[in-house]
């Protein structure tokens, strides 16, 4: 391993012991409610930009995988009570499967019309689930929490920490794609899929793993949902502004570096928690729109294309 | 299997290739043999069918009838990437770099997935393999350049680099000298006829004449999807189908 790959993997287990301080240390539940959020919008954003920043497929439908995560959680604790690992390795599987079939859509549409597919996947499923009545229809269900184990105090404070697991998994993932053969083969099919293919890169097979990669991490990390707020119900699980949000915090952080959708998702993530506390949640949505517009304006590149520009200027007078 | 112009077998045969699009037939029943290591010059009025056929022997389209067979392996099913694998390599009339990257890094993809033993080899060979391309193309300067930074000619040389990095057998090129000045058509015509020495097909479309006489053993010509003359340059030029075909008499 070299130099950086030595230092990620100091600051990943730097961010793990952290997590697990803090379980230990601070007995106000509240941070950890807020935190469990930023959490899973950091690992959706980095999700996200698996396909959206690196293949350059805009996809609308994060709420979709999102919510077939929680459902898949609320579909096997109801019926075989499986505990919350098991929970999140099968949504990762549904997600995997949802990602393949969406890879295959990539095979006719691009550009506009694979995100607006995107979106009709959310309404299909989300109508399905709404009547669904084992997992409680339109009404939603109750979610009774399992006791908490060993060393954790809560359910809640667990939730945290196994959403922080997810988190490295899905920025470890993310970095490795970029550094890798798979990350300069899906960067050449973003900015030219025919000449990309006819360079000899397989553009069908790394836009499906590319699906399936992201579409695991998205429903994994909504798993745990369920259990968070001990209740689901369609119209939240499947709320398009999980999409929104994504897509910002990844725009906004930039897609073009794994770090790009963390920092966004901690930024943007942060506001909307504070908003919500100090204002109300619907001026998250405002703030998000405003954001947005003028990140794209005067960033397009966003905070990481921000940060690489400065570094070059900085070079650019030292030279 | 004997091509008619001798014991050795084509690198590249097309049989009956038929492509229409809706009721429009773009290739007619096209068929022609290329030679290993033959320098073969396609031309033909706009429209006619050159790029259109280079699409279906690159992979690009599906054809409605008709085979290709490469070094002898049918490859008519086979998708661009697996295609490029085998040793088939072009550049576009449109130059089409990967904005995003600089000049080698163009090149980098080519080595990364054209060749199977792609990510095994260390990187100070690649970058080695991909400055040599680059020094014959007389690219070596630019590099570590962006590829918005080139000019149209640099851009064409650029799109011909990455199409040598895939290691080709075969390699097409579709007007690479469209638009050029009659210095760089010397340069570009230069390149190429410098990479057919080193033992690769190279199937050149062009329009500049004085550029397809110097550089083609072989040239035929399209005009609306068939094939209206096959043979050597002189022979081709003195085909009264093919004057009429450009003059329009």
């Amino acid at each position: 391993m070299n130099r950086n790959g030595i230092l990620f993997w100091i600051g990943a287990i730097l961010f793990l012991v952290a997590a697990l301080m803090m379980t230990q240390v601070i007995g106000n539940q509240y941070p950890f409610f807020a935190c469990y959020v930023i959490l899973q919008f950091i690992v959706l954003a980095v999700a996200w930009s698996i396909l959206g920043g690196y293949a350059g497929y805009v996809n609308f439908g994060t709420s979709a995988f999102f919510g077939v995560g929680v459902y898949t959680a609320v579909f096997l604790f109801k019926a075989f009570g499986a505990p919350l690992a098991v929970q999140i390795a099968a949504a990762a599987a549904v997600g995997a499967f949802l990602g393949f079939a969406l890879g295959l859509l990539t095979l006719r549409m691009q550009g506009i019309f694979f995100s607006i597919a995107t979106i009709a996947l959310t309404i299909i499923i989300e109508t399905s689930v709404t009547n669904w009545r084992f997992v409680g229809g339109a009404a939603g269900i109750q979610m009774q929490r399992p006791p908490v184990m060993a060393p954790f105090n809560s359910y809640v404070q667990m939730l945290f920490f196994v959403q922080a697991l997810l988190v490295v998994l899905a920025v470890a993932i993310a970095r490795y794609i970029q550094g890798s053969w798979i990350g300069r083969g899906l960067q050449a099919l973003k900015d030219d899929e025919l000449a990309a293919e006819c360079t000899g890169v397989p553009t069908l097979r790394l836009k499906v793993l590319a699906c399936v990669i992201s579409g695991a991490l998205m429903c994994a990390a909504g798993a745990p949902a369920a259990m968070y707020l001990q209740y689901a119900d369609p119209s939240s699980a499947f709320n398009l502004n999980y999409s929104v949000s994504v897509l910002a915090m990844s725009l906004i952080g930039g897609t073009s570096h794994w770090a790009g959708p963390v920092v966004g998702a901690i930024v943007l993530g942060m506001t909307q928690q504070l908003l919500t506390v100090t204002i109300s949640s619907e001026v998250n949505v405002l703030v998000l729109g405003v954001m947005l517009v003028l990140f794209v304006v005067v960033a397009p590149e966003g905070i990481i294309g921000l940060i690489r520009r400065a570094g070059r200027n900085r070079r650019g007078r030292e030279a | 299997m004997m091509s008619p112009s001798g014991p050795q077998l084509p690198l590249l045969r097309i049989s009956a290739l038929t492509k229409r699009f809706g009721g429009f037939i773009a290739l007619d029943n096209v068929s022609v043999d290329i030679r290993p290591g033959e320098r073969f010059g396609l031309i033909g009025p706009n429209g006619s069918g050159k790029t259109t056929l280079i699409n279906c022997i690159s992979g690009a389209f599906r054809t409605e009838a008709g085979t290709v067979v490469f070094g002898g392996e049918d490859i008519t099913p086979l998708p661009p990437h697996i295609r490029t694998r085998r040793g088939i390599a072009r550049s576009f009339q449109i130059p089409r770099p990967f904005k995003s990257m600089t000049v080698a890094e163009n090149l980098m993809v080519a080595l990364d997935f054209a060749s199977v033993a792609g990510d095994f080899i260390p990187a100070a060979q690649r970058r080695d393999t991909v400055m040599s391309i680059l020094t014959q193309t007389g690219l070596a300067s630019k590099a570590d350049l962006s590829t918005l930074g080139l000019s149209q000619v640099e851009l064409r040389k650029m799109e011909l680099a990455r199409a040598m990095a895939t290691h080709p057998k075969l390699l097409i090129s579709d007007e690479a000298m469209a638009g050029l000045s009659s210095s760089e058509v010397d340069e570009v015509l230069d390149l190429l006829i410098k990479l057919g020495g080193q033992g690769i097909t190279i199937i050149m479309i062009e329009h500049i004449m004085q550029a397809v006489m110097r550089f083609s053993e072989r040239v035929m010509c399209l005009d609306a999807g068939r094939i209206i003359a096959i043979g050597t340059p002189d022979e081709v030029m003195a085909n009264q189908r093919v004057q009429e075909a450009y003059l329009g008499t």
